[in-house]
């Protein structure tokens, strides 16, 4: 068993667990954050999407006790307390999801990519997600949807 | 009680923002793999690497030592117990075969499940699956379904003593006086290739004792709870009645969660043996060989015309690869697409038949759409090959065809009446949207100029028929249940509204949906409605969600359930204002007396007079309450005109989707931005048969594309927006004018963009490409053809 400690969501949580758990099973099971999801088992499809010191990662493709001390956001803390941040509010105005199992990686992606680019182009888009699938909605209103974030965003600025 | 409320605006056909949105953009979501319970077993499956084997030997006595095990099962220990059922047995001299819930001698896919184990934590049930040791003693594998049916193959099920399953025939007038009668015969083989459903939640199941008495209570990741609950008392022999099945959030399901599982009844049967919760999650690896997997057809098809391109008929002869298994619908599944084939299009003769034939390989069964996308496929494919043997602009030869739109109610070649449509207005729609002429101007000017990356236009006017089904229909044709569907409607003592549907959404936005319908027939705000679904427990009537039949026969259910509420509710309000019912005015909730509007009561107030039941009329039961299960009187068809203008590099074999209008016509539509957002879904899964997936074995029955590394699912980087739009022509067959719209994309797109793909390389000699339109298959396809003749 190792020791870790991590920052998740804003609260300080730590536990013993063996090396080679991964990180999602962590954050799902040892910590109750079940909002991350899990849709692969070869680290392709995104589902499980969450930001590591503000980059997103896929949580299943890393051990729990690689975060060993870092800050970590899941979609459960992504928004403010009980509401919807600004990427989660636009998702539903543009109905970028049907099933909602891609949507928390999805929705951090997003994060992460207006992030680094606040104005990105369709094509931008598009290739800036294309490590999460999507199997509801064609990606089309997922388009759309980071298109409305990045102008809300660059308008409240 | 006599206020009123402020008149709501008609909630059908607005596009309201999703109801369900919230929770899960925040996280607070119900995926079953969620549910940890105090002293759960993880379960786990030791897997068949191998297609077809003797199973000689099984050592589990180094498992049930190690670490966190408790127990290890092998089929010893379920002696008989089927894994899955298939009820629709398509013709009377079907080979039925047994489906174990795990093998005893023998294993005939690879993922065929050898043995169980029950471990403390998920991690350790893994690691024992190592520690089981299996001798096997190969067999020849039956992969091609050619092969399969000559003499002498080696079998699937030695039993049976064929690989042949069923073979139906419906012969639809009479094909070879219409042959005769032609000056034009056009045959082509097509492949409809193999496809992994794929939904982002794979399969998960927790079976655990809980509740009153002796119930045990399943959450399983499941399209068909209720159609689950009788098929899983039928298989364990627990009672129905001490079983309560529960899909909680479902991630998506395609038609690979329309089963009952191998997985799900052992689950359940170990729970209720050992008296503590049984869970599973499956891997992705799993879910690629252990869940079912749609299409895999070879499609004969011939078409006869006049030289002026009249058509007159059609002769269809198939071969469906069932896999090894037949499971809930795979016989049936080539079947749904029988009545179709004609498409839009009159024709006198239709001469359809069907081969189901067993393989080594894991099951087949729905996949959306199931049966119509390759019916779609076929006749919308072909339809391009004649008008490119007759020469004819390929446009001009489907309207030549198609039925006017002043001809509907129209019986079809096969029997089925389409109730409405209007080829006419989604076509000229399409192709203003597409600027059609401009794009075959620019084709023209490529060809011309030997551009290496040339143009192609796709074109797919199609039809389905959607809202499973008239329940005698589905009788007549062997299957064993029926396709009704229901709904309660309850206006609590607060003025809250519960609506209990036997539908069981699983993307689809039921709750908001049903909710905009019941709002406007008994006049509450959508607000105020909670829709309860997908839990036998709480909404124990229902036929559940595929076949885009929701809205199409559940929509009905509420409309009906609704107005008989609104009517008892008229009777309290007459009662209570002194006059007799018929000079009741109802209007958005409020009911007043005719002439004299300031009398009046609220539903919501007569909710709580029928509560408290102080001052009711005679004969009439307290609460208020609306049941309602409707039995459709017809399938509906939806319809529409897609188009896609495809380029294909002619020198590396590479396609791009350029351009993708799809115009279609679903009725009234409740929410224009759900209906939207379930064309772009559907295209997405058609393109990408076109262009991307495919499930492909090796000769010895290895499924080589067993991971999301290998087998092609599209990103967003691998498709571009597209154009959408829609034209109204309300079904007759349903009383909101409605018809099914979750599987047209689907359906219409893959032929769409293969016709693109081969009118921009028909100049250079081809005339079919093999799905998915890969660079390989479409350079090897402009080899062929130039190296001495067309593929
Ligand atoms: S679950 Fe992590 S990438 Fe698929
Ligand atoms: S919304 Fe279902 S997978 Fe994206």
């Amino acid at each position: 068993m190792m020791h870790i400690s991590a920052t998740v969501n804003g609260t300080h949580r730590m536990g013993e667990v063996e090396p080679r758990l991964l990180l999602v099973h962590w954050l799902r099971e040892n910590l109750g954050l079940v909002g991350t999801p899990i849709g692969c088992d070869t680290s392709n499809c995104g589902a499980c999407t969450v930001l590591l010191d503000g980059q997103s990662v896929k949580s299943c493709n890393m051990l729990a006790v690689q975060a060993d001390g870092s800050n970590i956001t899941t979609i459960q803390g992504l928004g403010p307390e009980g509401e919807m941040g600004t990427i989660q509010k636009a998702f539903k105005e543009c109905h970028g999801l049907q099933c909602g199992y891609c949507t928390p990686g999805m929705v951090t992606a997003a994060a992460d990519l207006l992030a680094e680019n606040p104005d990105p182009t369709e094509e931008e888009i598009r290739e800036g997600l294309h490590g999460n699938l999507c199997r509801c909605t064609g990606y089309h209103n997922i388009v759309k949807s980071v298109q409305l974030a990045a102008a809300e965003m660059r308008g409240a600025k | 009680m006599t206020d009123t409320i402020e008149e709501a605006p008609a909630s059908i056909g607005q596009p309201k923002r999703r109801k369900e949105d919230a929770r899960l953009l925040m996280g607070e979501t119900e995926w079953t793999d969620n549910i940890q319970l105090p002293g759960t077993l993880h379960m786990a499956f030791l897997r068949s690497s191998i297609a077809h084997a003797k199973i000689l030997r099984i050592d589990t006595s180094a498992a049930k030592l190690a670490e966190g095990v408790v127990h290890v099962y092998t089929g010893e220990d379920f002696p008989g117990q089927p894994g899955s059922t298939c009820v629709w047995p398509v013709t009377a001299d079907i080979v039925m075969t047994h489906y174990p819930a795990i093998c005893t001698d023998e294993v005939r896919y690879g993922g065929d499940v050898v043995a169980v184990v029950l471990a403390t934590e998920r991690y350790l049930a893994a690691d024992a699956l190592d520690l089981i040791d299996v001798d096997y003693e190969p067999l020849p594998a039956v992969v091609d379904m050619e092969e399969a049916l000559k003499e002498g193959s080696p079998l699937v099920h030695e039993s049976a003593g064929t690989n042949r399953c069923y073979t139906h025939n419906m012969p639809c007038g009479d094909y070879e006086a219409a042959k005769a009668k032609a000056d034009v015969v056009v045959s082509r083989r097509f492949i409809n290739q193999r496809l992994i459903p794929s939904p982002m939640e794979t399969r998960a199941v927790v079976a655990a004792p809980q509740g009153m008495a002796d119930e045990i209570t399943l959450w399983t990741s499941t399209q068909i709870p209720h159609v689950l609950r009788v098929l899983l008392a039928l298989l364990t022999g627990i009672p129905e009645n001490q079983i309560r099945v529960v899909a909680p959030d479902v991630g998506g399901g395609f038609g690979g969660k329309l089963q009952i599982s191998r997985e799900e009844v052992l689950a359940l049967i170990l729970a209720k043996r050992l008296g503590r919760p049984v869970k599973w999650s499956e891997t992705r690896s799993e879910n690629m060989v252990a869940m079912h997997h749609g299409r895999d057809q070879i499609q004969d098809i011939e078409i006869a015309a006049t030289k002026d391109g009249k058509l007159l008929g059609m002769k269809v002869d198939l071969l469906a690869d069932m896999g090894a298994y037949l499971q809930i619908i795979t016989p049936g599944t080539p079947l749904l697409g029988m009545f179709m084939y004609s498409g839009i299009y009159k024709m006198e003769a239709l001469d359809f038949t069907c081969t189901g034939v067993y393989t080594n390989k894991t099951t087949t069964d729905a996949y959306r759409g199931a049966g119509r996308p390759e019916s779609t496929f076929a006749i919308e494919r072909i339809m391009d090959e004649l008008a490119a043997e007759l020469g004819m602009e390929p446009m001009e030869l489907r309207k030549l065809n198609w039925v006017k739109h002043e001809e509907f109610p129209f019986t079809n070649v096969a029997g089925l009446t389409y109730d409405t449509g209007n080829y006419e207005a989604a076509t000229e729609r399409a192709l203003e949207l597409f600027g059609y002429d401009e794009l075959r101007a620019e084709q023209a000017a490529r060809r011309a100029a030997g551009d290496p990356v040339q143009l192609g236009i796709g074109i797919s006017t199609f039809t389905e028929m959607c809202g499973l089904a008239p329940s005698r229909t589905l009788g007549a044709l062997n299957y064993v249940a029926g396709g009704w569907e229901h709904c309660t409607l309850r206006v609590l003592p607060t003025g809250k509204v519960e609506l209990v549907t036997g539908t069981a959404p699983h993307g689809q936005g039921h709750a908001t949906v049903w909710s905009q319908i019941a709002a406007d027939v008994i006049g509450v705000p959508f607000e105020d409605i909670e829709v309860i679904y997908g839990d036998t427990g709480r909404a124990p009537y229902g036929m559940d969600t595929y076949g885009s039949r929701s809205l199409a026969v559940g929509g009905q259910a509420i409309k009906v359930a609704g107005e008989r509420l609104v009517e008892k509710a008229r009777i309290i309000a007459a009662h209570q204002l002194e006059v007799s019912p018929e000079d009741i005015e109802f209007n958005k909730g409020v009911y007043s007396v005719k002439g004299d509007p300031e009398k009046s009561n609220t539903i919501q107030g007569i909710a709580f007079a029928a509560f408290t039941a102080h001052n009711l009329p005679p004969g009439v039961e307290p609460t208020l309450h609306g049941e309602a299960t409707v039995d459709p009187i017809d399938f509906s068809y939806p319809h529409g005109t897609h188009l896609a203008a495809m380029e294909v590099d002619t020198e590396t074999g590479k396609v791009t989707l350029r351009k993708y209008v799809a115009v279609d016509d679903c009725g009234i539509q409740i929410n224009p931005m759900i209906v939207e957002g379930q064309v772009h879904g559907g295209l997405a899964q058609g393109i990408a048969q076109a262009m991307y997936e495919g499930a492909l074995y090796d000769n010895d029955g290895n499924l080589l594309t067993a991971s999301m590394g290998e087998y092609l699912l599209p990103s967003s980087a691998d498709l571009p927006s597209f154009i959408t739009d829609r034209t109204v022509t309300p079904s007759t067959t349903h009383p909101l004018g409605t018809k099914g719209i979750g599987e047209a994309g689907a359906i219409a797109s893959t032929p769409a963009i293969i016709n693109g793909v081969v009118d921009a390389i028909r100049h250079l000699g081809v005339n079919d490409v093999l799905m998915p339109a890969s660079p390989q298959n479409v350079w090897r396809a402009i080899q062929a053809a130039q190296n001495g003749g067309a593929a």
